[in-house]
């Protein structure tokens, strides 16, 4: 009887049984399953390198300086970023401008305080305490003035916008460490501006994007080459603008993203050293069990 | 069960205190003296893995709180604030929202495992349910805790959640309203959902406390099913367990903080970064993944309460596996057929998670309605049926024959390994 069984249980049924078992459920599941590339009807963006990517990942200053130039030169025209202080331009693991640079950023604009004794409200320069100012006083005025679009707050963007990896790059991913989703996205997004295909016509007031899901984006081109002057002899293309100021709105979105991956690595060392340890201890301690 | 050693004290102050209140024995015989068996594996291990979890979320939870401000116009921005501006709030942050996940990680792992060695059947079903009522209790917990950081999936998360009571009969619009403080997902829902997402850690911390309890009046299962019948098939739980179960918990922290500061975004959804806004539904909306096999169940069924029914079921049909196994073999290692109808029943799990990531369309539902019926008929009729057609292997006569082959357990040397307990 026993070997009856044992030979019911011979590797090569089982695996024919589980195998089969397996292929059918990755049949249900995939085979019948609609093509899903197309669902969100945006391209892949590319995945890009970045220097924040990866465990020893870092930010780089002049990239996030220039970055931070693009933004202030255009973006923060729509777009707010309410969470970011001007404190935060001279902390460590961003763009790390001086404290007197970034106090002369924040007096650069006129902050509303108050009320003041006299129960009035009044404008002040801006100090390093103070948040980035918003370009609209409300959603509505945003709207009213963007064709009926939102133009999206900066301050956790880069985080907020995905694509779709699929099976098996999902898994992958885990290993490689691409967390990038948001940025590679922004870059394509911002590169993405091209004629639509034959046969495609884009609603009044909404341009053709290749990665904008649906590909009608309200916000049209918003920069072209040479509209921001770099000082450092960086070239002024659009792609360049683009991966500066996506760098920076991952550092907007990140701040402590240095910090983290720069802990990540210590913690690691210890836990793999420690569990190194505990093996070579437990197996001395059952070293006595084993044999007996 | 019998046979270990009692704490006898030397010291007249623990004397006089042990005399009053038996503390510290109770933790000796509890953590010390307890005999495991011998043959545990690291899939063991997962039982002190979730309990450091436990605490993990408690205490980085505790932190996050001093913190967290529970107002549909603030929640958004203070947890922003605890990631920018409260030293070290990013890693605490992080800690809480990637354990989480890792806590699921290791239940799954935990039921699995009893599932496998049949670690539900008598003497433990009472200890099987009540860690089905931490899972239940933890379910909730992380769905409440989700929804606190008030981003677009935490709202549209709890919207549908909430709103799948509203598929009872009569009551169910009432329970909706109760559940909401209101008439939607407001601050209200909010509130208490906050207060709940405190409390409920607290109470499974109570249910742990009898699951190890009654874990401790049976004794632990083992791979070979079979129970100790000799000291010989035990070791102490000092230092054997202690030492191994230590090694499974900074491995699996390892693991943890691969996701915490590498990943740590990789677990939970972009949408959930753009505040909640109730005027704009997300594309798809998903909750997180240690939910997705339930909610393509929900989805594969075509009629809501069918849905909402089928689901439940899923996690109540656990509570009676004991009873649907009809085996007399505990321990899946000696029964052939089982043990392929587990894998198989795991792949099913595993693509009922996949398909909850999917939308709810053309073959996606056909394959969840398939995966479905296959995760119940497992239950219902595959684990009776077998019990009674299957032939088992031999079951060895002893752990420590499972262990040693015949000769070990000859009973000569039966007593000759005693526990080296020095607690």
């Amino acid at each position: 009887m026993n070997k009856l069984m044992s030979s019911l249980s011979s590797l090569p049924l089982r695996r024919g049984l589980i195998g089969a078992a397996l292929a059918g459920v990755l049949v249900l599941a995939g085979g019948l399953a609609p093509a899903s590339a197309q669902e969100h009807g945006g391209t892949k963006p590319h995945r890009e390198s970045w220097s924040f990517a990866g465990p020893f990942g870092k930010y780089d200053r002049a990239q996030l300086q220039r970055g931070f130039q693009v933004f202030k030169e255009v973006c923060s025209s729509c777009h707010s970023a309410h969470l970011l202080a001007f404190r935060n331009l001279a902390q460590p693991g961003g763009p790390q401008f001086s404290e007197e640079q970034a106090k002369v950023v924040a007096e650069g604009y006129q902050i509303q305080d108050g009320p003041n004794d006299a129960g009035d409200m009044f404008d002040r320069p801006g100090r390093l305490s103070d948040h980035w100012p918003s370009p609209f006083p409300n959603e509505q005025a945003a709207r009213a003035s963007n064709g009926g679009a939102y133009p999206p707050d900066f301050s956790t963007l880069a985080k907020a916008r995905t694509y779709e990896v699929g099976f098996p790059g999902f898994l992958i991913d885990i290993f490689t460490q691409y967390q990038e989703q948001g940025p590679d996205y922004i870059h394509a997004l911002l590169n993405g501006y091209v004629d639509p295909p034959e046969g495609v016509t884009v609603p009044e007031g909404a341009h053709y994007n290749a990665y904008f899901p649906g590909h009608a984006i309200k916000m049209p081109q918003p920069i072209s080459a040479d509209q921001v002057t770099y000082t450092d002899g960086t070239p002024q293309t659009v792609d360049q603008y683009s991966r500066d100021v996506t760098a920076f709105m991952m550092w907007v979105a990140e701040p402590h993203l240095e910090a983290r991956k720069r802990i990540g690595f210590q913690v690691m060392i210890f836990l793999i050293i420690f569990a190194g340890l505990l093996y070579f201890t437990k197996k001395k301690v059952w070293k006595a069990v084993h044999d007996h | 069960m019998s046979g270990h050693a009692t704490f006898e004290p030397k010291n007249p102050a623990l004397k006089w205190f042990e005399s009053r209140l038996p503390l510290v024995g109770l933790i000796h015989s509890s953590f010390v003296a307890y005999p495991t068996p011998r043959n545990l594996n690291y899939w063991w291990t997962f039982g002190g893995i979730l309990s450091l979890m436990l605490a993990c979320q408690i205490v980085s939870g505790v932190v996050l709180v001093m913190h967290y401000t529970p107002h549909v116009t603030l929640a958004f921005d203070s947890v922003e604030h605890i990631m920018r501006d409260v030293s070290y709030g990013w890693l605490i942050r992080y800690i809480h929202s990637n354990g989480a996940s890792m806590f699921f990680i290791a239940v799954y792992i935990h039921m699995f495992r009893g599932l496998y060695y049949g670690s539900y059947k008598a003497p433990r079903e009472v200890l099987w349910i009540l860690g089905c009522i931490i899972y239940l209790l933890m379910m909730a917990t992380a769905f409440m805790g989700y929804v606190l950081p008030w981003g677009q999936m935490s709202f549209w998360g709890a919207t549908v959640i909430t709103n799948l009571f509203s598929a009872f009969p009569v009551v169910g619009p009432t329970i909706v309203e109760w559940l909401w403080g209101g008439f939607a997902v407001d601050n209200p829902t909010l509130n208490r959902f906050f207060s709940l997402h405190y409390l409920l850690p607290f109470m499974i911390a109570g249910v742990v406390v009898l699951h190890i309890w009654a874990l401790h009046v049976v004794g632990q299962n083992n791979p070979t099913g079979v129970d100790p019948k000799t000291p010989k098939d035990t070791v102490a739980f000092t230092p054997y367990a202690t030492i191994k179960d230590s090694l499974g918990m900074v491995v699996f922290l390892i693991f943890f903080a691969w996701f915490l500061f590498y990943i740590p975004n990789y677990l939970g959804h972009a949408d959930n970064y753009i505040p909640a806004n109730p005027l704009v539904t997300p594309a798809h909306i998903v909750p997180e993944w240690y939910y997705l096999p339930f909610y393509a169940m929900l989805r594969a069924i075509p009629s809501k309460l069918g849905g909402v029914l089928t689901m439940f079921s899923a996690i109540i049909v656990l509570f009676f596996v004991p009873w649907l196994d009809t085996s007399k073999v505990r321990s899946g290692v000696y029964r052939p057929l089982f043990k392929q109808f587990f894998w198989i029943w795991v792949a099913v799990c595993i693509g009922l998670g996949w398909l909850g990531s999917k939308p709810a369309e053309g073959g996606y539902i056909v394959a969840g309605r398939i995966l479905t019926f296959w995760y119940f008929a497992h239950f219902l009729i595959i684990l009776p049926l077998l019990g009674l057609f299957e032939k088992p292997k031999a079951v060895p006569a002893s752990i420590t024959e499972a262990v040693l082959g015949k000769k070990g357990s000859a009973p000569a040397s039966v007593g000759a390994q005693a526990p080296q307990t020095k607690g």
